[in-house]
């Protein structure tokens, strides 16, 4: 008798994680069934290729221009300027905190890194206005500070502490006894350090990379508050670009329903979804490449 | 005017997206309160204080409200004791709102006025989703609107209540005083890149607009860049910067010589120049002042509505009855 209760008991605990454990891919599967069903119908007003190629973004105008070319372009650009600061600068932190910062000195450092990432990024954006647009414009002697490089520099601070943080764990993980290997062959610090630690910690840098590129290219505040937001196809990192998300953020709450500049801001959506979801697969199978190894 | 404006997709009325993403203390914002103490009201100025001293010169003469029947009913003497209202709108008029609401609480303690920006269509989607009770526009209704509201059961009713002048700012140190509506409109248009054209230092133009949620950028685009026309193709230049705020253009034009930025007549401050416009070659040029706004000298000028849900009632109708100034 006492058997029945414990059986339903388990039942229900199995089911409810169960469902706790589907629930993510269920969320995100509905989130793209509603992003895609609100944002095809922007097939209506121009061709697949007119939206992802178009070189003007009018979206109020009649009829709209709905070419988001500049966007996808500015989303790079800014992204790939954010990557290659703070990346390599995100590495080295981490590799000074794991492995070369006297043992004392960690555990502040490590708090510090979190306390960066506390920091929120309308605040970020709002320092880069009043001093990093300003300070870019008379150092560089550009027409204007609100650049994608303002940007680029405002979200490489925000995706250091994701690197940082993530790449000191992948670090600490490798085991003892391959750099007690290293330096019972006669191998300096420096030479276990990039001949040995670092192949041992590839994946998991390769992934905090891909988590701060992944956080890069999401973040909307502080890039539509240093970028400019003009829909230009960029040629260098010194021109003002405007970006996926601060298109969707600016014009999203003016956007009359079932208008074509609604739906095409769904599609916006779509795109940057599309974007995430290939630089998180890129991560997977990187890191899934790196184990098998 | 057709900008497609409309319903704004924001459930929650206390997050309304627009303001959220206003980055600055830009929003000036008031919250409604339910305490007990008599001075219920309080508003949070950030960033603008000053252009907000600069109130009484940006505002215009005052015109009368247009068609108020007589039947509407009063409500304020039988009111629950803590009432509020909702405003919400244009940029251009948020300083001006939060005046008239400081002023109306005085003589109504017992009404809460709170009072956002975001841009004259938010202030419309938010009365059409009943997140608002008054929209102020720098705008008038355009056709959509109209009739999305018909087909939601109400009416939406206009009341002129200032005249605003579109000034156009540059860097104090640019030499250029005064433009034509054709030299500003190719400079918008993104056709003269260089001050060098206009008589000015050889560096680039750089072009400040804001964006396409500002009742002021479609008045601009269609009264300057499409003469008029409001139809017309003419487009503000790809390489214009959108920016958030009109404070956002104030703040860069101060700090950048290169630019040229527009915004309402109440945000003028020594920081920036601001520049006389003619309206042909032929004509004399006319720097924005309450003079030549009132008399229709200074070319780019337009009326400023507070907007309302069917004929206004209530503690609405107090507010409106209130508002124009003698």
């Amino acid at each position: 008798m006492s058997l029945l209760p414990r059986r339903i008991r388990e039942f229900v605990i199995e089911k409810l994680i169960f469902l706790s454990g589907i629930a993510s891919i269920v969320f995100v599967a509905l989130i793209f069934v509603f992003l895609l069903r609100e944002g095809v119908s922007v097939l209506k007003t121009t061709s697949l290729g007119g939206f992802l190629g178009g070189k003007f973004w009018y979206p109020i105008s009649s009829p709209a221009k709905l070419g988001i070319l500049p966007l996808i372009l500015g989303s790079l650009l800014v992204t790939a300027g954010a990557v290659l600061i703070a990346v390599p600068l995100g590495i080295a932190a981490a590799f000074y905190i794991a492995e070369v910062a006297p043992k004392r000195w960690r555990t502040p450092l490590k708090s510090c890194v979190e306390i960066l990432s506390a920091i929120p990024s309308v605040v970020l954006g709002f320092l880069g206005i009043m001093i990093l647009v300003p300070f870019l414009r008379n150092v560089l002697n550009l027409p204007t500070g609100l650049t994608a490089f303002s940007g680029s520099l405002m979200l490489a601070f925000m995706a250091l502490p994701t690197i940082i943080t993530i790449s000191e764990d992948a670090i600490n993980a490798v085991p003892r006894e391959y750099k007690e290997g290293a330096l019972a062959l006669g191998a300096t610090h420096w030479q276990t350090l990039y001949r040995v630690v670092i192949h041992g910690a590839l994946p998991g840098i390769i992934a905090a990379a891909m988590l701060g590129i992944g956080r890069v290219f999401g973040e909307t505040m502080a890039v539509m508050m240093v970028t400019g937001n003009a829909a230009v196809i960029p040629h260098t990192l010194f021109e003002p670009v405007r970006t996926l998300t601060a298109t969707i953020a600016a014009e999203m709450g003016e956007a009359a329903k079932g208008s074509p500049h609604y739906f095409a801001l769904f599609a916006v959506g779509i795109v940057l979804f599309i974007i995430s979801f290939v630089i998180n697969l890129t991560a997977d199978v990187l890191l899934n490449r790196g184990r098998k190894r | 005017m057709k900008p497609e404006s409309g319903f704004a997709r924001s459930p929650d009325p206390a997050v309304d997206p627009l303001t959220g993403y206003h980055p600055l203390p830009i929003i000036v914002s008031t919250t409604p309160q339910l305490s007990f103490e008599k001075e219920t009201y309080t508003r949070t100025i950030g960033m603008r204080t000053p252009a907000w001293k600069s109130i009484p010169a940006g505002l215009v003469g005052v015109l009368t409200a247009i068609g108020t029947p007589a039947c509407a009913r009063r409500g304020a003497s039988n009111a629950p004791k803590y009432q509020s209202l909702q405003i919400k709108g244009s940029d251009t008029m948020v300083n001006l709102g939060q005046a008239w609401a400081e002023a109306f609480n005085k003589l109504h303690p017992e009404i809460n006025v709170a009072v956002t920006g975001g841009g004259s269509g938010t202030g419309i989607a938010a009365l059409m989703n009943g997140t608002c009770e008054i929209a102020e526009s720098s705008r008038s209704l355009d056709q959509k609107e109209i009739k999305q509201a018909e087909e939601s059961g109400f009416t939406l009713h206009e009341t002129v209540v200032a005249l605003d002048g579109i000034i156009v700012v540059v860097h104090p140190a640019n030499p250029v005083d005064h433009l034509t509506m054709a030299q500003l409109r190719e400079i918008f248009m993104g056709e003269i890149r260089r001050w060098r054209l206009l008589g000015g230092p050889d560096r680039p133009i750089v072009l400040l607009s804001r964006e396409v949620n500002s009742g002021t950028h479609i008045f601009f685009k269609e009264h300057v860049l499409r003469r008029g026309k409001s139809k017309g193709p003419e487009e503000f230049a790809p390489s214009a910067l959108m920016m958030p705020s009109s404070y956002a253009i104030a703040e860069e034009t101060a700090h950048n010589e290169n630019t040229i930025g527009y915004y309402g007549l109440g945000y003028i401050s020594p920081r920036q120049k601001v520049l006389a416009v003619a309206k042909d070659e032929h004509s004399p040029a006319v720097a924005p002042t309450i003079e030549t706004v009132r008399a229709n000298t200074y070319p780019i000028s337009r009326p400023l509505f507070l907007t309302t849900r069917g004929n206004p009632e209530g503690i609405v109708r107090d507010f409106l009855d209130f508002v124009p100034i003698k």
